[in-house]
């Protein structure tokens, strides 16, 4: 078993009076392909996010590449360039060219030139397939443009873990395959990728393994074929058969 | 004499227009001046706060929103007269320009910052987060994603406002500013004619009117496909 990357343990979260997370445990070993399904509300999001600490754990302790991400002495800033993230509705700077997207953090952040950025941010549009919509802005380009630029954003930074929330949710069925096709080129690139989504075709042929969650708890867990044909609770069966018939 | 030569007697009398010219043309250039700084302290003045707002410090940003509200409800000529006469008693006397730049800057201020506070909170959330998940830091993403978003949905509503209270220079005749209404208004008295301010009234419209069109210019050129 190669080291572990990403180590959770005892996450609680809670919003007012809403408990989102009931101690979850997670732990990502490197180069793993981690998924997490779950009904809406169930805290898959909110576990993601508090890996990266877009959002702070009301408890427990996160740590990221040996990074302990909830002390307060921990530059958060610099810890988040090894977490690299993709959200449901991509969030592109939309004043931006797909390159400046991709180039402002390495400029910003990592401390490149403009010269270094420009030639790695075009390296990283290569390889989501968009080399010829570098100076397109996202308002010129299709959801499944604009998701894969906002991968190209993350990987540029040669971040350690990649977070994908929700990553094909709000795109029209067409395009999803292209978004698929690159995180498959991620994962076989050795990537240790956490995802929350519900494109069972993918689990079932990428994931290492499969979390179920439902009511800010992790139910059960394990390989993807376990999980979709021979589930242990009654929860997680109603909830992969729900999801299987649509 | 016709209707309407008497009209054009008392409104565009080209004798009265020519005589007083050199005086409105001199309160042109006042207008101009008091405009500038006007606008350049109240928009920097209003931003500036707007900036201050987004740290969420809770005691100052009730601070700023009293300030705000009070300017934001005081007509601008209270403002000029509270300056001008109520400030010789703590021993500073400000001149009747200075007061009323004083008072156009902090009423432009209080209007643009709310303008800005709210182009900045309508900036979506995501933005933010996506930003600082690659390790932006919160300055940082103020500055180089959501500030430009947010400057641009600001332009018209502060464009509007801006004229509004740059109209306000008229004001300051109330406190012997010879800004174009002040020398209107003197060189109408002295000639028993009103056509002088017909005049100031071209002069307003000459130098307001392509602010407006700037203004609908810079919205233009800003604007981009989302």
């Amino acid at each position: 078993m190669s080291r572990t990357i990403v180590d959770a343990r005892g996450l609680h979260k809670h919003f007012g009076s809403l408990h989102v997370l009931k101690g979850v445990d997670l732990q990502v070993a490197e180069r793993e392909l981690v998924f997490v399904i779950g009904p809406s509300g169930s805290g898959k999001s909110t576990l993601l996010r508090c890996l990266n600490r877009l959002e702070v754990p009301s408890a427990g302790q996160v740590i990221v590449d040996g990074i302990d991400m909830l002390d307060p002495r921990t530059d958060i800033n610099h810890a988040r360039q090894r977490i690299g993230m993709v959200f449901q509705s991509f969030n592109l700077y939309p004043h931006m060219t797909a390159l400046s997207n991709v180039t402002l953090a390495l400029r910003k952040v990592a401390g490149k030139s403009r010269a270094e950025a420009d030639a790695l941010g075009r390296a990283a549009l290569v390889r989501v397939g968009l080399a010829d919509r570098a100076g397109h802005t996202p308002g010129q380009l299709s959801g499944g443009q604009q998701q894969r630029v906002a991968i190209a954003r993350a990987i540029a930074l040669e971040p350690r873990v990649m977070l994908f929330d929700e990553p094909t949710s709000a795109l029209d069925p067409e395009l999803v395959g292209s978004v698929l096709e690159v995180m498959r080129a991620l994962r076989e690139s050795g990537m240790t990728m956490i995802v929350v989504s519900h494109e069972m075709g993918f689990a079932r042929n990428a994931a290492d393994r499969v979390l179920f969650m439902d009511h800010g708890a992790i139910v059960e867990e394990g390989p993807p074929a376990l999980i979709f044909e021979r589930p242990a609770h009654e929860r997680t069966r109603a909830f992969i058969g729900q999801i299987q018939r649509h | 004499m016709s209707r309407w030569d008497r009209f054009t007697d008392t409104f565009f009398n080209t004798k009265v227009m020519a005589r007083y010219l050199p005086d409105i043309l001199s309160g042109v250039v006042v207008t101009i001046e008091l405009a500038v700084l006007v606008v350049v302290t109240g928009i920097l003045a209003g931003l500036a706060l707007a900036l201050l707002r987004s740290l969420a410090i809770r005691p100052l940003n009730w601070l700023i929103v009293g300030v705000v509200d009070v300017f934001r409800s005081l007509p601008p000529l209270v403002v000029i007269v509270l300056i001008y006469f109520g400030l010789p008693s703590i021993d500073v006397s400000p001149s009747g320009f200075v007061s009323t730049w004083l008072a156009l800057g902090l009423v432009l201020m209080a209007f643009s910052e709310e303008i800005f506070w709210a182009g900045i909170t309508s900036v979506a959330k995501g933005q933010w987060e996506a930003a600082r998940s690659t390790g932006l830091s919160f300055g940082q993403t103020l500055l180089h994603v959501v500030l430009p978003q947010a400057l641009r949905l600001t332009i018209p509503p502060l464009t509007n406002r801006t004229i509004a209270i740059t109209k306000g220079t008229a004001l300051g005749t109330v406190v012997a500013v010879t800004e174009i209404l002040g020398q209107a208004s003197s060189a109408m008295s002295n000639s028993y004619n009103p056509s002088p301010l017909m005049l100031g009234a071209a002069a307003y419209v000459v130098l307001f009117f392509p602010v407006v069109v700037a203004g609908r210019w810079v919205e233009t050129r800003f604007a981009w496909k989302r």
